[in-house]
């Protein structure tokens, strides 16, 4: 064992501006790719559903493809390999768009099962009714499938959240970055990382509970 | 792309096997005495499980390994990277197998339990013959689903310095600039492991399906 360890508050209170910032920019980078990433999703998951079969094929390789390797990996072909198909973006459009697909494939499967999980009774009731296709799709359908869908959408939100850190390698400056550099600059790693680590557990923890009261909210569509 | 860099690939892509095999057994392990601690009636065990818990499945995988691989120096612990690549994977995947396995014990019909009480084995027994075997049949798909996620995490210790998979497909896309390549052949090796877990993953369910049905 070596030299006691330093803990320099002062350091962290100093850059705690610089902090904040970063983590305005982590949450910006979550929000805009966790709605790309649903955006796609649903518009795979209806096209495999009404699409043309070689649709389906299509969209079904790409959701294998990017479940089965590592986003990183992802994220490294299209931000080093894009310049030589004709695709130079810098750190942070890169980030968004790897991000956004990424996370599209697994919305899709989310919402694919969604769709599958409405009890066909409920939409041949509502046909029986005399709803048109549009009302049973916009009063039936789309709230059950919310309400099916919610608790894996909220885990898949959180890790997406967790996924952004993945961005600093890339130098998109958000929070991971930021902290890891200021651990570099100020030879202050302990205490960096210590604020990093603290800072994810407690945006992570809330965006779980608000998760929890929209799916309490939403659980009067509830499939019984 | 050259047979030989595909060849230096594919070394690598064992060590990636190897990193991560190592690191879902420890975490399997660990996560068992976690999910334990969780299960006590004794707080003072439950509440450390239930903090251990949320804190590696609520920072990012990264952040752990950034910590780890820093934190240990500072302290005046010096590992290889390795070890702390190894380190920081257990520790996050047995938070989320400790959640598994947690659920795979709840989820053992009372009536087996009260019935082997009845016939007088001895709680030890109980554990061994009745509740472990069906609770570990009923967290297979579970913890093969972990496995792979971990298989897929491990790139992230490339940014440790560790020379697996990730780190040896950037090592060479730098060095013969054909990052499209490279990094293709370095997707479809994660792809390719991935699959063959996942089938083997199946056949064991399949294989300890008995009793059912």
């Amino acid at each position: 064992m070596g030299a006691p360890v330093r803990f320099d508050v002062g350091l962290l209170v100093a850059k705690l501006p610089d902090l904040i910032n970063a983590l305005g920019v982590t949450i910006w980078v979550w929000l805009v790719s966790l709605a790309g990433a649903c955006v796609i999703g649903f518009a795979v998951a209806v096209a495999r559903r009404y699409g043309p079969r070689w649709l389906d094929w299509l969209l079904l390789a790409y959701v294998e493809v990017f479940r089965g390797t590592p986003f990183l990996v992802q994220l490294y072909l299209l931000y080093f390999g894009g310049p030589y198909m004709g695709l130079s973006l810098d750190a942070l459009p890169a980030g968004l768009m790897a991000l956004s697909v990424y996370g599209g494939a697994y919305f899709s499967e989310v919402f694919r099962l969604g769709f599958e999980a409405v009890p066909r009774g409920h939409v041949e009731a509502a046909e029986c009714a005399g709803l048109s296709r549009a009302q049973i799709v916009r009063r039936i359908l789309l709230p059950e499938m919310a309400v099916l869908v919610l608790p894996a959408s909220v885990n898949l939100a959180v890790s997406l959240l967790k996924d952004t850190s993945v961005l600093s390698v890339i130098t998109v400056q958000e929070l991971t970055f930021t902290a890891a550099a200021i651990g570099t600059e100020f030879y202050a790693f302990v205490e960096a990382l210590f604020a990093l680590a603290l800072g994810y557990w407690a945006i992570v923890e809330i965006a779980a509970a608000l998760g929890r009261v929209v799916e309490r909210r939403l659980a009067r569509f509830a499939v019984s | 792309m050259t047979v030989q860099l595909f060849g230096l690939l594919v070394e690598a892509a064992l060590y990636t096997i190897l990193i991560s095999a190592i690191s879902i057994l420890l975490g399997i392990t660990i996560g068992m005495g976690v999910a334990s601690a969780r299960a006590s009636s004794n707080p003072a065990l439950a509440w450390p499980a239930r903090v251990y818990v949320s804190f590696f499945r609520g920072v990012p995988l990264l952040v752990q390994l950034l910590v780890i691989y820093n934190l240990l120096p500072a302290i005046g612990v010096n590992v290889p990277s390795e070890v702390a690549a190894v380190a920081g994977l257990s520790l996050c995947t047995s938070a989320y197998q400790a959640e598994n396995l947690r659920g795979g014990f709840m989820s053992v019909p009372k009536g087996l339990l009260e019935s082997a009480d009845m016939l007088g084995l001895t709680p030890w027994q109980q554990l061994v013959r009745i509740r472990a075997p069906i609770a570990f049949r009923l967290t297979l798909p579970a913890v093969v689903n972990e496995a792979i996620l971990i298989l897929k995490a491990s790139s992230l210790v490339s940014v440790v310095g560790v020379v697996e998979l990730t780190k040896m497909a950037a090592d060479l896309a730098n060095s013969t600039y054909l990052p499209i390549q490279l990094y293709s052949a370095a997707g479809l090796l994660y792809f390719l492991i991935n699959r063959v877990v996942a089938g083997l993953g199946a056949l064991a369910e399949r294989r300890l399906s008995w009793g059912r049905r």
